[in-house]
This record gives C-alpha cells, structure tokens and sequence, in this order.
C-alpha cells in the first residue's frame, strides 16, 4: 500500500516565509489537508498533508526551499475523548515510537485524522490494524 | 606531468639561484637609492647605504615598507621610475582606506606575464587550452594578469571578467574551456548556477583546471570542489602591490612557487618584525627585485604564511609559501581571541549538512563580542525532525569552538539566502562599534 506522502520544509523564522510556502502552493493549485508549524527559535520546520504531494514537492523545490518527502501514517480516530489514547496507546504498548503528530478534523465525518510519524510504520500499521483502529489510504486523504 | 616554462630557470642550483638574487637584490637597492626620492629618505632615516648590502642576509639593515606608504604617498610618490616608462596602472579598490595606485613599465608587465607563465605551465597548461578568465578586468589586477599570462603560454584567452553566471557555464561548454580563473568563491557560485541549470560540470564540460585565489580558502573547499566538480583546484597568489596574481602551485599542489630571481621571499613575525625560522608561521615581506615602475624593498604584504625552502618533487628549485592563512587585517580579535575566517571555513567545509556559503556576523552585546555564523543547511542535512537540526546546529558550534577557542552561535539559515560573490567574497560583518 502506498504510504501517505508527507512534505516537510525547512524556513527561517523570518517574515513573509509561510506566506511564500502558501503561495506557491496556491498558485500551483495544491490544497493543503493538513498542516503543522514546528519552531524552534530562528528556524522552523513546516510538514504539511498535500492532495498532491508531488506536484508540491516540485514547485516548492522549483522555488529554492528545502524541502523532503517523509512517509507518514493518517490514522482515523473517534472525534470524542478517549480516541486519541486508543491510538498511542496501542503503539506505546507495542514499542512503536511517535516522532511527532498532529490532528486535524475531516468536514464530513465525525473523525479526526491523526497524522503521525512512527519510528516503524509498518509496525504500527500492523498493530492498529488488529485493534481495529482504520487507516486512511492516500487516495481518501486526497479525496477529503 | 608538465613540462617547465622556463627550465634553465625554474630549476636552478640554489646557489646559482641565491647568486643571483644577491647581484639583484644589490642593484634594485641601489636603483630606488638613485631614482626614489622616498627610498632616499627612509634609507637616510635607518641609517643604510646602498653599499652596506653586501650579501642576502644585509636585507635586515632594510627598514620595511607598508601599505601606508603607498597611501601617504598617493598617488605615485612611491614610483621609480619616470612616467613616460609607466605603460599601466592599476588601482586598489580602496575599502579599508585611501586607493592604492601600482604602476608598471613594459619590462615590469613582461616580469609579470612570465611568473604566470611559469605558473600556468606548472599546472599542466599550455597551447590547446582554453582559459576562462573570470576575474575582474579593469583597475583590478586580476583579469588582465591572468590574460596576459594564459596568453603568453599560447592558450586561447575567453576575457569574459565576473559575473554573468549563466553565460559563463554556456561559453565554457560551447568553447571547450580547459581551466577557470576566477574566486574560489565564485567558482562554488558556478557550480550551484551549473547544477540549477541541469549541467554536470563534470560531465558536460572539459574543463580540467580552477585557478582559484585573490581571497583566502581552506584546503577543505579545495576538497569540496574537487570532488564535485573532477576538476584539479590550484591556488594562486599575488597582491597588486606586488604585480597582481604572479604564482600558483604546480601540479604536486604542496606549496605556491614564489620565483626567487623575481623576489626574495621573506617570513617575519608580525609584531616583532624579526625573521622567523624556515618553516615557521609569519608575515610575508617581499622585494621586488626586477620591477622598475614601482620596485618594493621590504614590503610587508599583511598575508601569514610559512615559507620552505626544500626543493618540490616538481623538480623546481625556487622557495615554496605555504597556503595563506589570512591576512593580518583580516584577523578578528573576538573577546580577545584571534580568529581568521579562514579557519571558520576549514572547519565549516569539513561538514557535510553545511553548503558551500556562510558568513560571520560580529556583534557586542553590553560587554560581549558575539559571533554568529551563519551556514545554509543543505538538502542532505535537512531532516523534518527539530531533534536532528538542534543536534545539526550543536555540532557545528561544538567544532568551531575546538578550533577557534571560542564560543560562535550558529544559524541554519535557508539555501541561497547567504550573498553569493562574483569577486572577492565578504564573508564577515563587523557591527562593533569601534
């Protein structure tokens, strides 16, 4: 199956920088699912879910960011307390290590997609499967 | 292996060589003694006759000459010889002061032309290849030092100067160029230009050779080039005050040959102005000893070196200077510690995470020099993990500190924010007020 690709970005805490990463995207026509800023004083780091990833890939690399692909997991979790324990629960007992995460809430369901990156994905595929816990493919990410 | 320019020369008993630097070093004496009325005077002043040197090692009863003389002096009060013998000046660019103003009789360019020669053929260059002198033309002695030194070893000159980057990369192609002069610093700009334009300088091009110089560089970009590039990256060395560009490394790249019957080569140390041992780190003081407009005695050049005068495995007899390490003002003193950029480069060049560009900023913040490199992070250093870039920006610091005995804060900034240079690049802000 194939992975969901997530697009990370490396800019400076300056000004205008965001802005810029929007722009490109707007004007190449790539929507953005999801997206989470991580700062870390003058530089910051932007990972965002793309319906195109590889079209974004290209234009932000056309327009001289640095930039990555990283595989990522996009995890369906009840939109209601307790859901988002169910998941990291699962992987902690399973010894599957959480890099990072970040949720955003579908328009048309009641759920929530996690984003996560696991130190073993295909591990953690595996173990939520068997709980039950559904794993959106990429194709329904791009279709949200 | 390359041949000689000049073998009855270049390969000299070194007593024959020192021989003949005494008969010249004599008669230069003598001739600024009879035609410079500044010579006169500061010769008065120390006390020495022109007779008094008798042999090489009389040099010390010399007094020295400096940059400021030249200044003080402006434009020509330095000069030798007459005007109607000057055929070319070239003027300094003036950053850190008054301009400097070179002049050259036509003996003096021929001098000049004929170091480079030797130079050149010393790399492996000669009639066949094509040299793409990238270094600026006009007051600047890099451009038409470099053209008239490709040109007298029957190379086909592209006078093509700084700038234009991509057309640079389309000529080179088109012509066939065999070897760049140009900064290294630019050359690294090339190289980007190249990458982004979709052409393999190694695949797509011919050329062979960099002649890389008027800024200083470590041996670790000389690596980085190389290796990305197939080329062979020489180093090249010469002031205006002195000609301009006038002597590279031969093809043993272990040492820059500075032609002894041109100038005598020597090693001080800069505060005391005593001679150090051969192969001990100083200041390099040249005499000119065939130049006529503008002959210096004893002039005290400002760049650090060590000089060794073991014959090269090139079979070349003449004294070798060891790559510069910098100059003296170009020195920072940083919470009271001396720092080159030179040595921030080595140690920045040696990281892979880290691109080909940076830059140090110097602020005081109260009491406190604060130094601040900035480094482009590279595609292959850039993990999406902050984890991983903090660990990035620590080891960084880490190196420059057991390098450079001082703290230096490190900025990963985004690639291509750093200014690219054409020429000489800038790679440090001072914003101490003094």
């Amino acid at each position: 199956m194939a992975e969901i690709k997530q697009i990370s970005l490396f800019v400076e805490n300056r000004p205008g920088r965001t802005a810029k990463v929007a722009k490109t995207l707007s004007d190449a026509g790539v929507n953005i699912r999801a997206l989470t800023i991580a700062e870390a004083g003058d530089f910051g780091v932007i990972r965002m879910v793309l319906d195109d990833p590889e079209k974004g890939y290209k234009v932000l690399k056309e327009n001289a960011f640095t930039v990555s692909m990283t595989d990522v997991l996009a995890v369906e979790m009840k939109d209601s307390p307790g859901g988002l324990y169910e998941i990291v629960n699962t992987l902690g007992q399973s010894n599957v290590n959480v890099d990072y995460a970040y949720a955003f809430v579908t328009a048309k369901a009641e759920r929530a997609m996690l984003i996560l990156r696991v130190d073993d994905i295909a591990k953690a595929r595996r173990v939520l499967g068997e709980k039950g816990v559904k794993i959106a493919t990429r194709e329904e990410v791009q279709a949200i | 292996m390359s041949g000689y320019w000049d073998p009855h020369i270049e390969r000299m008993p070194l007593e024959d060589l020192h021989a003949l630097q005494e008969d010249r070093l004599k008669s230069i004496v003598r001739y600024v003694y009879d035609h410079s009325a500044f010579y006169r005077q500061r010769f008065k002043e120390a006390g020495v006759e022109p007779s008094a040197i008798r042999s090489l090692a009389d040099i010390t009863k010399l007094p020295f000459t400096r940059k400021v003389d030249l200044r003080d002096n402006y434009p020509t009060g330095m000069f030798s010889a007459p005007m109607s013998q000057v055929v070319r000046y070239h003027v300094s660019s003036g950053t850190t002061g008054k301009p400097t103003v070179v002049g050259y009789t036509k003996g003096d360019i021929e001098t000049w032309s004929e170091s480079l020669a030797r130079a050149l053929t010393s790399i492996g260059l000669g009639r066949g290849d094509v040299v793409q002198v990238g270094y600026g033309y006009g007051l600047f002695t890099g451009g038409l030092g470099l053209h008239y030194g490709a040109e007298r070893i029957g190379a086909a000159v592209l006078p093509i100067g700084t700038g234009n980057t991509e057309r640079q990369i389309e000529l080179m192609m088109d012509l066939g160029t065999t070897a760049i002069a140009c900064t290294p610093s630019y050359f690294l700009h090339i190289m980007e230009v190249a990458e982004k334009m979709g052409v393999s300088i190694k695949d797509d091009t011919k050329l062979v050779a960099g002649v890389f110089g008027a800024e200083p560089w470590s041996l670790e970009t000389r690596k980085r080039i190389e290796d990305a590039t197939g080329i062979n990256a020489y180093d090249v060395y010469g002031t205006s005050e002195i000609s301009g560009p006038l002597f590279t490394e031969c093809h043993e790249k272990s040492g820059i040959h500075v032609w002894g019957d041109m100038f005598l080569t020597e090693v001080v140390d800069p505060k005391t102005g005593e001679p150090v041992e051969d192969g001990e780190r100083g200041e390099l003081v040249f005499t000119t000893l065939h130049k006529f407009a503008l002959p210096l005695i004893r002039y005290r050049i400002g760049d650090l070196s060590i000089l060794t005068n073991e014959p090269c495995d090139c079979g070349r007899t003449h004294p070798r200077i060891m790559r510069i390490l910098g100059r003296t003002d170009d020195m920072l003193i940083i919470r009271g510690i001396n720092v080159f950029p030179s040595q921030v480069e080595s140690v920045l060049m040696n990281i892979p995470e880290v691109g080909d560009h940076w830059e140090i900023i110097v602020d005081r913040k109260g009491p406190l020099d604060m130094m601040t490199v900035r480094v482009e992070l590279t595609e292959s250093g850039f993990s999406d993990k902050i984890g991983d870039l903090m660990r990035l920006k620590k080891k960084v610091s880490k190196e420059l500190k057991s390098v450079l005995n001082i703290a230096a804060e490190v900025d990963l900034v985004e690639p291509g924010t750093i200014p690219r240079s054409m020429g000489k690049a800038k790679r440090v802000t001072d914003n101490r007020k003094v």
